[in-house]
């Protein structure tokens, strides 16, 4: 009978409870006033906290690492922990130009420009045992070894290190890689072919050294987790156990410039949504927050709002062949027409809002610089402009060529909001533009698109590139006659040609290189219109004023937080 | 019993082997590769890389070499994670998984028991429409946006819990908790109000209440009884579903639980992880719906399991 009564009340409690719970929904609309109060509310308790200045930065990834193997790792989250941790011959400054590092100086460079000669500075791995040009020769040809499984390895190595092409295409032993540990200090690297940009390949994650009596003792559980790794750079990696979603980064006490490292601890968590990143930011607990859709319009006007522009540039692909038949794409006319044809400038700053630029170019601006520190984005100045009218001319002639006065061509692009929202606002613009065109979208998923892209089973595709190395080049052997990614069927000779020169006879003539580049480009975007440059990403986040010096990477390893600190975070 | 035993548990091993037949099949049919960097591979260099991986091989050897580990209770190397066994992942990220989820289960079944029986006993009353709201409500609001809304006003606004990441001990679950729960508390409410008050029309009601029994004898002891059995029918799926974790709900709290990965693994190809998460989630569900239908003959006996002498 009691029992009755208590059920009775807890009931009773619970409609209450929810009741409550319902009626707070409803004041949502009217609390604007009281939320800026609430604010300075949590802005005077964290003074009270943050009484002397520690150096610990919160931050958010927003993925998983999948291996800390420096010849394994193929994406962002881990290239981006590893120029933190480890240490090759060169890194990237703080103005993003590769200087040595555990390279002590210059290298000396053959006549004929294929011998490198590296001296090692002395410099210790967190266990203490001194860092060793065998360390650099074992770890090249670990990720050359067909037992390893590297993807990077053959991929980076190849055309570049004497050897690398043969033994990936399995005509030779991995042992005849062209590096060698003369001494203990001394590192010979001996290349296929001049390459100009290959003190910049040094600071990539790939050609980090690997302690070879260290990986042979781990055996199977070689950078399983933060333990069975060893760290050669500004910081050391903790408590990550190969799949979690927490690590940290903790000040290596054996790193040979750690006086410049003022952090002591970096605390990472793995936040996928951006609702709950922005609410830890709010809270104080991390310092740093990525934007992305609509909370990047929501924080529009915030201070504390950054941007930074990525060097991955997205374009229209145009593929002039589709199941054996010539496509209308492949008519220079319609290419340019399409090019031409839609405003840009409202599609980055509108439509995706997000930090993205419009592109007027192949290669995206603040990638590479020359002696002189000039973009080489200047070089060929603005290309692929939206000008209806041009567009409009060059498209009535190319229907004329065609014979035609209507077309109907498919749009192949992702299936994020995003990529939606774009896609909708260029079928608008086009078909507003271009009369007698019809545009239909197809949207799927990122693998059953690289799968139509292999199959070149597509007209016109929204792609993406952003750069494995610090030179124009990997922007422009894309579209090589029959290369690998050039699932479009573009073919001009001219431009062959120009990629030949560019790392053959040009090789060693930086300016003239330079010149052959732009023009390459030129022929690509201007000229042929093989490819319709539509916006560089960009990036917004929100960071904490009082973090200062980190530095933004254009390839590699995405930050580096070796110049990283925090100053005035109890003023704030 | 013993014989209706065994029959089904031959029966569930059966079950077992066809879903991992099924999803090997259309796993393989699932366009990309689980080779991240494929697309920048040359042929002979990504031949070397699915070498190294048995994918070289025809698809029936592949199978049938899975099938093989599978029998040794083997579910091989993520790809995702480089180093990383499978078996190794299940175990680490259930974890939190099934605390959320059991949590999110007693919480709601609990509460929509009571809120299914309030409606019943007092039917057409403000108690009853009260929860039928609160019924609405946890049916049609999807559990992210509640999640979200507990997220801000408790954790971000009113400070009372944590608003994210797995690491202050127990209170990082209750938000959780409490989102996954709304799901099961409407369910539950809305089968125990239902059948509650068909029961309590019958004629054996009628006859309790002839003989003088109260109330409450015959809200718990004979309606609540046989109320209880659609429930359990639902529970069980129910339950897998909820153990076996959340996508929405994990990502929302950052929680390094099972379900994110299983989605992650589809969008990446990860074929030994699709392989592992499915066949766990299968032989849990296939197990949940045996223990229910053993649970059918203890709470009602004229459900027999067999067609035995009793």
């Amino acid at each position: 009978m009691k029992n009755s009564k208590l059920v009775w009340l807890l009931s009773l409690m619970l409609v209450v409870a929810l009741f409550l719970a319902a009626c707070g929904g409803d004041d949502k609309g009217e609390k604007t006033t009281t939320d800026t109060d609430e604010k300075e509310g949590t802005t005077t308790e964290e003074e009270e906290v943050a009484v002397d200045e520690e150096q610990v930065l919160n931050l958010i990834m927003t993925a998983e690492i999948p291996t800390m193997d420096s010849a394994l790792v193929t994406d962002a989250v881990g290239f981006d922990l590893l120029n933190n941790v480890n240490e090759g011959l060169y890194r990237l400054s703080q103005e993003n130009i590769a200087v040595p590092a555990l390279s002590d100086g210059e290298p000396t460079v053959s006549e004929d420009g294929l011998v490198y000669t590296f001296t090692l500075r002395d410099s210790n791995w967190s266990d203490g045992t001194p860092v060793t040009a065998n360390d650099f020769e074992y770890a090249w040809k670990r990720a050359m070894n067909p037992d390893t499984a590297s993807e990077y390895g053959p991929y980076m190595m190849s055309g570049v290190i004497k050897n690398a092409t043969a033994i990936s295409e399995g005509e030779m032993e991995y042992t005849e890689l062209g590096v060698k540990a003369v001494d203990e200090k001394t590192l010979e690297v001996t290349l296929e072919k001049p390459i100009p940009y290959f003190l910049s390949l040094m600071s990539f994650g790939t050609f980090l050294p690997q302690k070879e009596e260290f990986v042979t003792a781990q055996g199977e559980n070689y950078a399983k987790n933060s333990e069975s790794l060893l760290y050669n750079g500004p910081f050391t990696l903790a408590n990550w156990d190969g799949t979690g979603l927490s690590w940290q980064l903790l000040k290596n006490e054996q790193y040979w410039d750690k006086e410049t490292v003022k952090l002591t601890e970096i605390n990472y968590d793995v936040v996928k949504e951006t609702a709950t990143a922005v609410n830890l930011y709010t809270n104080g607990e991390k310092d740093r927050a990525g934007l992305s859709g609509e909370y990047a319009m929501q924080y529009a006007a915030d201070p504390e709002l950054a941007k930074e522009s990525e060097t991955s540039v997205f374009y229209f692909k145009y593929n002039q062949e589709r199941g054996g038949e010539k496509t209308p794409l492949a008519n220079v006319n319609i290419r340019e027409a399409i090019t031409k044809a839609f405003n840009k400038e409202d599609l980055a700053s509108v439509v995706l809002a997000n930090g993205s630029v419009a592109a007027y170019s192949f290669i995206p601006k603040d990638f590479v610089f020359d002696e002189d520190g000039n973009d080489f984005r200047d070089v060929n100045g603005d290309m692929a402009v939206f000008n209806a009218d041009e567009a409009k001319t060059a498209w009535e002639k190319g229907l004329a060529e065609l014979g035609v006065t209507e077309l109907k061509l498919e749009i192949l692009g992702g299936d994020t909001e995003l990529s939606k929202k774009m896609d909708e606002y260029l079928k608008s613009q086009l078909e507003t533009n271009l009369p007698g065109l019809t545009i239909t979208l197809k949207e799927v998923p990122f693998n059953v698109r690289l799968d139509l892209d292999t199959n070149q089973d597509y007209d016109i595709q929204v792609a993406g590139w952003g750069p494995d190395y610090q030179d124009p080049f990997t922007f422009l052997s894309l579209w090589e006659t029959d290369g690998g990614n050039n699932q479009m069927s573009y073919s001009n000779p001219e431009y062959d040609q120009l990629l030949q020169d560019i790392n053959g006879s040009l090789a060693q003539d930086i300016p003239a290189r330079w010149e052959a580049m732009a023009k390459a480009e030129k022929i690509i975007v201007d000229q042929d219109f093989a490819v319709g440059p539509i916006y560089q990403r960009g990036l917004m986040f929100l960071q904490k004023p009082y973090v200062k010096g980190i530095v933004a990477h254009p390839f590699g390893g995405d930050y580096s937080y070796k110049w990283a600190y925090v100053e005035g975070k109890e003023a704030n | 019993m013993a014989k209706y035993i065994t029959r089904r548990v031959f029966y569930m091993f059966i079950t077992f082997f066809l879903i991992a037949t099924a999803t090997f099949f259309l796993m393989k049919a699932l366009p990309g590769s689980p080779i991240s960097s494929a697309s920048k591979l040359s042929p002979s260099q990504l031949a070397v890389v699915e070498a190294k991986y048995g994918l070289d091989q025809p698809i029936p050897v592949q199978y049938a070499k899975y099938m093989l580990n599978l029998a040794q209770g083997d579910l091989g190397n993520s790809f995702q994670f480089k180093n990383a066994s499978v078996t190794d992942l299940i175990i680490d990220r259930l974890g939190p998984s099934m605390l959320l989820g059991t949590q999110g289960l007693v919480l709601g079944v609990a509460l929509g028991i009571l809120l299914g029986m309030i409606a019943a006993l007092r039917q057409n009353t403000v108690w009853d429409y009260g929860s039928t709201f609160v019924a609405i409500i946890g049916i049609s609001i999807p559990s992210f946006v509640f999640a979200t809304f507990l997220q801000y006003w408790l954790a971000v606004k009113w400070e009372l819990f944590p608003v994210a990441l797995w690491k202050d001990g127990w209170m990082s679950s209750v938000l959780p908790s409490i989102a996954l729960a709304m799901g099961p508390l409407a369910t539950a409410s809305r089968f125990i109000r239902t059948e509650m008050i068909e029961v309590l029309s019958s004629d054996y009601i009628t006859l309790a209440k002839s003989k003088g029994a109260t109330g409450f004898e015959i809200a718990f002891k004979h309606a609540f009884r046989n109320a209880l059995i659609p429930l359990v029918t639902v529970l069980g799926p129910l339950a897998a579903g909820l153990l076996t974790g959340s996508l929405v709900i994990e990502q929302i709290f950052a929680i390094p639980g099972i379900g994110e990965q299983f989605v992650k693994s589809i969008m990446s190809n990860d074929f030994s992880i699709i392989m592992g998460t499915t066949l766990f989630f299968s032989a849990f569900l296939i197990v949940v719906i045996f223990l229910v239908d053993v649970l059918y003959g203890i709470i009602d006996p004229r459900i027999r399991l067999s067609g035995g002498k009793d």
